[in-house]
């Protein structure tokens, strides 16, 4: 019952109801001679963490942007839950819509406006749901690029390197937004990251993409909340950073 | 001059930001710095004055400001500058309505479709490198003397800076926009009305702005050949009578039109492109 990308990407075909896992199969995507995915195989059980590490051009987000339905694989199978959101890297807002509008966008009519107000009042952002984006800082801004994935009730979220852009300490409660979000929405999410201290944050899984395929799972069975610094985190840190080709000397 | 302090977003956060703050010291400054600037123009008029009162200046080379203001009360007072401005007026609008439509249409032919692109995009190209007010003479064997070739050239000046303009903004809009859109479950349609029209609406008023200075320009000319009306033939007549001063009232008419043409653009950009940070300040 697998469904060809093609189709997946139209959106007509929607899997049986209690499938909400998505499900990779042999994917293949070139640029030019290279194959940036090489026959991926993954799976995200439905509301589970996944996050998703690699070096700079590994395909992290080629992979992302498949499962978004914003690139074609020459080659490959995806099942994908229903419903999907993306949050990008930039938050990627309408600067010519208010914050509730962007946050609406594309919902049916009617009650948007009530279900944008109650999505920007979960990531406490509901004061400046009239604010024009482009007078939001770059903290408020992504918490609405949120607000948006999170109002359209997703079986799959997923997030580009959503923190990159911001400042430390805004990076930790973002983090800390995301991972109570998910815990309480239950969804699956697929997060691409280069930050190894991030998916041992919020993930229970981290795969690491390796020559266009995964080279290696980590299960990441600590208690939540979670901190740094503990002797389980550390040696989970090391192990990871290893996979990535890095000693915990070299990136401390 | 608007007024920044009118304009503070809902939030008002923009106080908080340097540009804002740059606006309201601006706006402090703003009294000195505008009565300076008026001096130059408020001195010429009255050096003007002097050497027309001392006889310098020949009234049949240029009158007097007073005269061209005496001219201005005998012409509104006989009512023959409020019909000659509204025949103007009116052939302006008409013109400019038919040009926006037609622009517009074009545009999103073109900017919407690879296929509208390459049938309307080179013969528009190909054409607008013409200076359009060359057509004169065939505009008036086309549609004779009467309002058709006045309105017609107005239209036609008019069209090209709709169309460049909003088919570049329709091209230019920002593709990561649009492919936020697509993880949205837009339609065509949604991502046309939501994305790329609000995206290519600064280009548009930039173009309509270009618009309207062409309309006018071409008004000029066309009211300069034969007509029987309009702020042109009430030029044209004058000049038959050697009446300076009514010529010049027809200038600061024209003038006047211009700016205050100008200014209902930058009203509606305010309005419509308030989510702007540097159009809330103004300008």
């Amino acid at each position: 019952m697998s469904v060809s990308l093609q189709q997946a990407r139209a959106g007509q075909i929607t899997p049986p109801a209690p499938a909400q896992d998505t499900q990779v199969r042999g994917l293949i995507r070139r640029f030019g001679p290279t194959a940036v995915l090489d026959g991926l195989n993954l799976d995200i059980p439905a509301g589970s963490f996944i996050a998703l590490l690699g070096r700079s051009g590994s395909g992290k987000t080629t992979l992302l942007r498949t499962l978004a339905g914003l690139d074609t694989a020459e080659q490959g199978d995806v099942i994908l839950p229903p419903r999907r959101a993306v949050v990008f890297q930039e938050p990627r807002l309408m600067p010519w819509k208010r914050v509730w509008e962007n946050v609406a966008l594309g919902l049916p009519e009617g009650d948007a406006r009530d279900k944008a107000e109650q999505a920007l009042r979960e990531v406490e952002l509901s004061h400046r749901m009239d604010a024009w984006p482009l007078t939001l800082s770059g903290g408020e801004a992504q918490r609405a690029g949120l607000a948006r994935a999170l109002v359209r009730d997703p079986d799959l979220l997923l997030l580009d390197e959503p923190f990159a852009a911001l400042d430390a300490l805004t990076r930790l409660r973002m983090q800390a937004l995301v991972a109570s979000l998910w815990a309480r929405h239950g969804m699956a999410a697929l997060l691409v990251t280069h930050d190894v201290d991030e998916a041992l944050l919020l993930a229970d899984h981290a795969v690491v993409l390796q020559r266009g395929q995964i080279g290696m799972q980590l299960r990441i069975d600590l208690p939540r909340p979670r901190r740094h610094g503990s002797p389980e985190f550390a040696a989970l840190r090391t192990q990871l950073l290893a996979s990535l080709g890095l000693s915990a000397e070299e990136a401390a | 001059m608007s007024d920044p302090v009118l304009n503070v977003a809902p939030g008002g956060a923009w106080r908080r930001s340097p540009i804002g703050f740059q606006a309201s010291l601006g706006r402090l400054t703003l009294p000195k710095a505008a009565f300076r600037r008026m001096a130059t123009p408020i001195g010429l008029l009255l050096a003007w004055q002097g050497a027309s009162s001392l006889g310098w200046l020949p009234a049949r080379i240029i009158p007097a400001p007073l005269t061209v203001l005496e001219a201005a009360r005998d012409l509104l007072l006989s009512g023959a500058l409020i019909h000659n401005l509204t025949v103007s007026l009116l052939r302006v609008v008409v013109g400019l309505c038919i040009a926006i439509v037609l622009g517009t249409i074009l545009a999103l032919a073109s900017g919407l479709s690879r296929l509208g692109e390459d049938l309307i995009d080179p013969p528009l190209q190909m054409a607008r490198t013409l200076p359009f007010l060359a057509l004169v003479p065939l505009f008036i064997l086309w549609f004779g003397i009467g309002e058709t070739p006045k309105v017609a050239l107005v239209a036609l000046g008019a069209t090209f800076p709709i169309y460049l303009n909003l088919f570049a903004g329709i091209r230019g809009a920002d593709p990561k926009l649009v492919e936020v859109a697509a993880t949205l479950g837009l339609s065509r349609s949604g991502l046309i009305r939501h994305v790329i029209l609000p995206a290519a609406l600064p280009n548009f008023l930039t173009g309509l702005r270009y618009a309207i200075g062409i309309a006018w320009l071409s008004l000029v000319v066309g009211e300069q050949i034969n007509a029987d009306s309009g702020i042109g033939y009430l030029m044209m007549d004058a000049r038959d009578f050697l009446r300076t001063d009514i010529i010049m009232v027809g200038l600061a008419v024209y003038a006047l039109l211009g700016l205050a043409s100008d200014q209902a653009v930058r009203g509606l950009e305010r309005t419509a492109l308030a989510w702007r940070p540097a159009v809330r300040l103004g300008r």
